[in-house]
């Protein structure tokens, strides 16, 4: 046995959907795809890189194993996870190239959304959501579930994150962060089976300095922010890297702005949707930076960020934009163009400095907000 | 290059005493003026009498409610993300607790303009809608002297209550939506 591990090489040969790459002996499925990138990557819900012993949980990476290794070549009998099987040297993995595997990622994926509420009009995740994109990939248009869907009474887990039980698929990735990053974990999964949900179970309030880092893991819309709720879509923000002098923390960060209002501060995310690392140092940030800098000035610019221009994100950047140059100015001796409708002076949109406000807008705000401006044309 | 057979080459040669008269080709036009006086008119008589509309007809946008009347709006941004001409913006609010009658969904639009100038009816935002909250309705926005007045807020854009206000609504829901469908039902 021990002559056996002595023998194993240090760097093992797999071949995924006919690519072979190299990959260091231990190295996951998951993580050798990953290296190999592009679409033979197998989705990832629960498995988190920068997170110790998260995934095996969601199923969705589940990829067919043509032959076990070189020296034993026989196929895997069943689908296995890949995020928490490791290669052997001369392993041959079918991801998309498997019929069976896209059938039985597309019946995850309806397991996965049997309870889910798909409310992706009210969500704040919806266009930055794995679950979304997971659907729109690998679902199908209908459902065949015909009983009421699974409801959790809402529950307030704090001033800062907003919990939706409802959408909760069960990575467990917060309560790892909450195990890894902080000092004491208050929250976790209560109850068991279709039960389970994730709970502080006395409501009590998660205000650790790290807690917000639940918000950028959850890969469905259940932790989001609440100093961002419904303040606006995630593709109508225009995200910009910026970073600032933290204490605490990297304090690397993506900014969400709105014209110069910072809505939401994230950290930087990479290709597999995970939070950037830095000299091999994941870049988690603390809260005072996600919560209470929600000032242009308090950050120092760096550009914007790169976002994949088949994302919705994109949606309204124009790369390479050439503006026309002005010449009414030099034709006309300095004379300005009169316009004959400035649409700021017109429109009621924008008025409220959604920045500001500790939560979501509400009637309230409006009211106060109309009540002003109509005191100020009087 | 001879493209098609029907061209014809043009007569330059001067013209004789009869043709510098043009009364033949005078004749010939007028026999066209007067034949035209008996068609019928390809014009109408707007606003007392009104063309009928196509059944695909795409108009002013309404903001449809549901049959309790809340807004069916969530705000969700897909019309105005589908916009090609960014005519629609919007802003949402949390709903509060005491106002579940008047919007349906936790969410929904504080604020909700289309800026009439920008649209080109084109009906994406109708096709994008997943709550059924807005459609292109019958009728064309109204002129207007100033631009200011074609900055439509919800004010103009919501449909009228489908109780307080039954007649009014159900003239503005018409009769191509699906909630349309459903009221026009006979046993509804």
């Amino acid at each position: 046995m021990a002559d056996e591990i002595k023998k194993a090489p240090a760097a093992v040969k797999v071949t995924i959907d006919n690519i072979t790459v190299e990959v260091p002996a231990g190295t996951t499925i998951l993580n050798a795809a990953r290296q190999i990138g592009g679409d033979v990557t197998p989705p990832a819900m629960c498995y988190y890189s920068k997170l110790e012993g998260s995934g095996g949980k969601c199923r969705t990476c589940l990829v067919e194993v043509a032959a076990g290794s070189a020296a034993d070549p026989r196929p895997m009998p069943k689908l296995v996870a890949s995020c928490r099987t490791t290669v052997m040297d001369g392993m041959v993995v079918k991801n998309i190239t498997s019929d069976r595997v896209q059938d039985a990622r597309a019946g995850v994926v309806e397991f996965l959304l049997l309870n889910h509420p798909l409310d992706c009009p009210v969500c704040d995740q919806a266009g930055e959501c794995h679950l979304q994109d997971l659907g729109y990939e690998h679902g199908k248009e209908g459902t065949r579930y015909e009983f009421n869907r699974r409801t959790f009474e809402k529950e307030d887990i704090g001033p800062t994150i907003q919990l939706h039980m409802n959408r909760c698929i069960l990575c467990y990735r917060c309560t790892y962060v909450a195990d890894q990053l902080t000092d004491n974990r208050v929250h976790g999964v209560l109850d068991r089976g279709d039960h389970a949900q994730i709970s502080t179970y006395i409501s009590k309030a998660i205000d650790n300095n790290f807690s917000g880092n639940m918000i950028d893991v959850c890969p469905v819309g259940a932790l989001t922010d609440k100093t961002f709720r419904f303040k606006n879509r995630v593709w109508f923000t225009k995200p910009v890297d910026a970073h600032r002098d933290c204490p605490d923390c990297c304090g690397k960060v993506t900014l969400w702005q709105r014209g110069d209002e910072v809505l939401r501060v994230t950290a930087r995310k990479d290709e597999w949707g995970e939070v950037k690392s830095y000299d091999g140092k994941p870049g988690w940030i603390c809260n005072t930076c996600r919560f209470e800098k929600k000032k242009a000035s308090d950050w120092t610019i760096e550009g914007p960020t790169v976002i994949n221009r088949h994302s919705v994100i994109s949606q309204g950047h124009y790369l390479n934009k050439q503006q026309p140059k002005e010449t009414i100015q030099e034709v006309m001796g300095g004379l300005k163009p009169r316009l004959l409708m400035d649409i700021h002076e017109v429109s009621e949109v924008n008025k409220l400095e959604l920045s500001e406000l500790p939560g979501a807008a509400t009637s309230q705000q409006y009211k106060t907000n109309s009540n002003e401006s109509s005191n100020k044309t009087v | 290059m001879q493209l098609t057979q029907r061209s014809k080459s043009v007569d330059r040669s001067p013209m004789t005493f009869l043709e510098s008269l043009y009364l033949w080709n005078i004749m010939k036009g007028m026999a066209i003026t007067l034949r035209h006086l008996f068609k019928k008119k390809a014009t109408i008589q707007y606003p007392e009498e009104k063309r009928p509309f196509s059944p695909i007809f795409r108009g002013l946008h309404v903001l449809n409610r549901d049959a309790e009347g809340r807004e069916n709006c969530t705000a969700c941004g897909l019309c105005a993300v589908a916009c090609p001409a960014e005519a629609i913006t919007m802003e949402a609010a949390e709903r509060l607790p005491g106002e579940e009658n008047l919007y349906r969904e936790e969410k929904y639009a504080a604020k909700y303009e289309i800026n009439m100038l920008r649209c080109i009816f084109c009906g994406l935002c109708e096709e994008a809608c997943p709550k059924d909250a807005i459609y292109l309705s019958q009728t064309f926005a109204p002129a207007n002297y100033g631009r200011k007045g074609f900055i439509y807020g919800k004010n103009e854009l919501l449909i009228p209550h489908p109780i307080n206000e039954r007649e009014a609504y159900l003239k503005a829901l018409g009769d191509r939506t699906p909630s349309a469908r459903i009221q026009n039902q006979p046993n509804a």
